[in-house]
């Protein structure tokens, strides 16, 4: 095991993972806010109620999440080469992880907006607020705990998924810890990776949480 | 009493139609409903759960659309505007919920003026606006807190600010109270009436409390299966009620007649003649009652009854037992039928159950109307103003 040559590696592999991570975090937690919005919203009895762009928003997210990853990943490829232009590095596979998320975060979404009561969502039609009012000053307000910890969940979820990103050439500490660890019988660079993620996630989780509370005020 | 101009609120023929789920029936929840409401009156809308009260309620600020008929709100007919051309229109009108429905993430403070900022109020005419309704309601000290640290009551009265704060010329109640323990309902109650009488404010409760109708409403209507059953002067309806819905609410708010049991009960202690006699308006108080019996030389003693107030006016009953000499009870009972109505329930030795009932009759004309048809204790005679064949059946415990 030679630190030496393998910290500059490490520390490359953690970049790729935030570079993708925290992409995949803004561009599918943003998509995936909407999506959701979008499921609640077009929901029978609710605000824009829809019954035919509900029944596609609900396929498509009923789709998508339960294909795993690593399939997904190879399923989408024509529509990655179309949209980034190659099917493999680190931008190609971030591209598959947004998109993934987007629906994963959806469908928490929209259960957290379904507990809302819609006695308040009343009240504000009651007072004249418009549908996107409703949905600035009520829904993302009055669920915005539980928001917080489904993005944290969120968080850990696209961290799995950055795990396998060595499979389309896109590094990362999963790809360090198979290529430096792994394949080296190296078992101890494997396990500094392993610490490294759960610090990391328990991290995250405490902050989530800790969010959420603060937000909660009741 | 108000005075009485055109319907701020106008119901034309008004039905709602919720189409049944999957294989359901539809539900007709309001079904042709014509109605006017006046501006400046707490009109009273009262009706089991179930009976379209709530959802006619929604119609006048169009939270539900109608699907037959029209509803017309300060002129403006409801049914021909658009969802957006209607949000100008609902923010007119204030309404106060039965779960309160505050936002659990705004404080006391931004929970009322939430409805100025949807109305596009600057910040410092929110602000002055805010302190103005918290010190109407009474809650000044409790304007940055969170309503979850909040009593029920208070919980109410910041939803009445909040309905209050775009000075709404119309306030709807959904059950306003029926959260509440009676205390604080009473005080909920008081705050209604101020809004109406301090503010001018037209107020539309609808309840199913006879509590509610009785201590504030001018006029009411009584709802069942989507239909208005019966529409008054809460004193009118409820003193003289046409319908079985409305006798049996009026005997929730004042048990004031014997049953049966009860009467048969009476009757093991009090051997004399038992009349029940109505106290109403007319009759003033039981001060008609005393006179009446000193000037035909009857003792009297009351042994059961009740007098409330509807409308600010009085009513109820009083059963007394007679004792006299030869004709003169009989004389009594004759002089007191000319002021209002008499029940005899004759003596324990003469019981006079069904011709009692049959004569309880108020002094004024057709106070029963119709009889109707599917009356629970059908066949009985006697159909008098409160149904005494609803109580000789014992409905008075339904």
């Amino acid at each position: 095991m030679n630190w030496d040559y393998l910290t500059p590696l490490l520390w490359e592999a953690a970049g790729q993972t935030a570079y993708m991570v925290l992409i995949t975090l803004l561009i599918g937690g943003f998509l995936g806010l909407a999506l959701g919005l979008g499921l609640y919203l077009t929901r029978p009895g609710n605000l824009l109620q829809h019954r035919f762009v509900f029944a596609v928003l609900n396929l498509a997210v009923n789709i998508v999440r339960p294909i795993p990853f690593i399939i997904f990943l190879v399923a989408l490829g024509p529509l990655t080469r179309a949209v980034i232009g190659s099917t493999i590095g680190i931008e190609a596979f971030t591209f598959a992880m947004c998109f993934m998320a987007t629906f994963v975060f959806a469908r928490l979404v929209e259960q957290n907006l379904v507990s809302i009561d819609p006695g308040v969502v009343e009240a504000a039609r009651a007072m004249g607020a418009s549908p996107f009012r409703i949905v600035r000053t009520v829904l993302v307000p009055e669920a915005l705990a539980p928001l917080i910890l489904g993005y944290t969940f969120l968080f850990v979820g696209v961290l799995d998924m950055s795990a396998i990103g060595g499979y389309l050439g896109a590094g990362g500490l999963g790809d360090f810890a198979i290529v430096q660890g792994y394949r080296q019988y190296d078992w101890a660079v494997t396990a500094v990776v392993v610490v490294i993620i759960v610090v990391i996630v328990q991290a995250v989780q405490w902050l989530g949480n800790g969010l959420a509370r603060r937000a909660l005020r009741r | 009493m108000p005075a009485a101009t055109s319907g701020i609120i106008r119901f034309e023929g008004a039905t709602k139609v919720f189409p049944g789920r999957g294989k359901g029936a539809e539900v007709r929840a309001v079904d042709e409903v014509t109605l006017d409401i006046r501006e400046g009156e707490i009109f009273g809308v009262i009706g089991q759960s179930g009976a379209g009260k709530s959802t006619l309620v929604r119609l006048i600020n169009a939270l539900e659309r109608t699907t037959g008929g029209d509803v017309v709100v300060d002129g403006v007919s409801l049914g021909s505007l658009s969802e957006a051309r209607l949000r100008p229109v609902r923010a007119g009108i204030g309404m106060v919920f039965q779960q309160f429905n505050l936002l659990a993430s705004r404080t006391v403070s931004g929970n009322i003026a939430y409805p100025l900022e949807v109305a596009g109020w600057p910040r410092a005419k929110r602000e002055a606006r805010v302190a103005e309704l918290l010190d109407f309601v009474g809650l000044a000290d409790k304007a940055g807190v969170y309503p979850s640290t909040l009593s029920g009551g208070q919980k109410q009265r910041v939803g009445i600010a909040r309905a209050l704060a775009t000075n709404p010329r119309i306030l709807l109640a959904d059950e306003a109270t029926s959260a509440l323990d009676p205390e604080t309902t009473r005080d909920v109650l008081d705050l209604l009436q101020r809004v109406n009488r301090e503010l001018g404010i037209t107020v539309v409760v609808i309840t199913h409390e006879m509590d509610v109708v009785r201590s504030i409403c001018h006029r009411v209507a009584v709802m069942e299966r989507g239909r208005v059953v019966e529409v008054g002067e809460a004193y009118q309806v409820f003193s003289s009620p046409r319908h079985d819905t409305t006798r049996r609410f009026v005997a929730t708010a004042l048990r004031d007649r014997p049953s049966p049991e009860v009467l048969a009960r009476l009757r093991t202690r009090h051997t004399g003649h038992i009349v029940t006699v109505g106290v109403d308006e007319v009759a003033g108080s039981s001060a008609v009652l005393t006179r009446t019996l000193r000037e035909h030389g009857v003792d009297g003693t009351v042994v059961f009854g009740g007098i409330t107030e509807v409308a600010e006016r009085p009513y109820g009953s009083l059963t007394v037992e007679l004792v006299g000499d030869g004709g003169s009870v009989e004389a009594a009972v004759a002089a007191l039928r000319a002021v209002t109505w008499v029940d005899d329930h004759g003596t324990a030795a003469d019981p006079r159950k069904v011709r009692g009932v049959g004569q309880q009759d108020a002094p004024d004309a057709d106070p029963a109307g119709p009889p109707d048809p599917g009356a629970p204790g059908e066949g009985l005679p006697g159909n008098g103003p409160f149904g005494g064949q609803t109580w000789l059946t014992g409905g008075i415990d339904l």
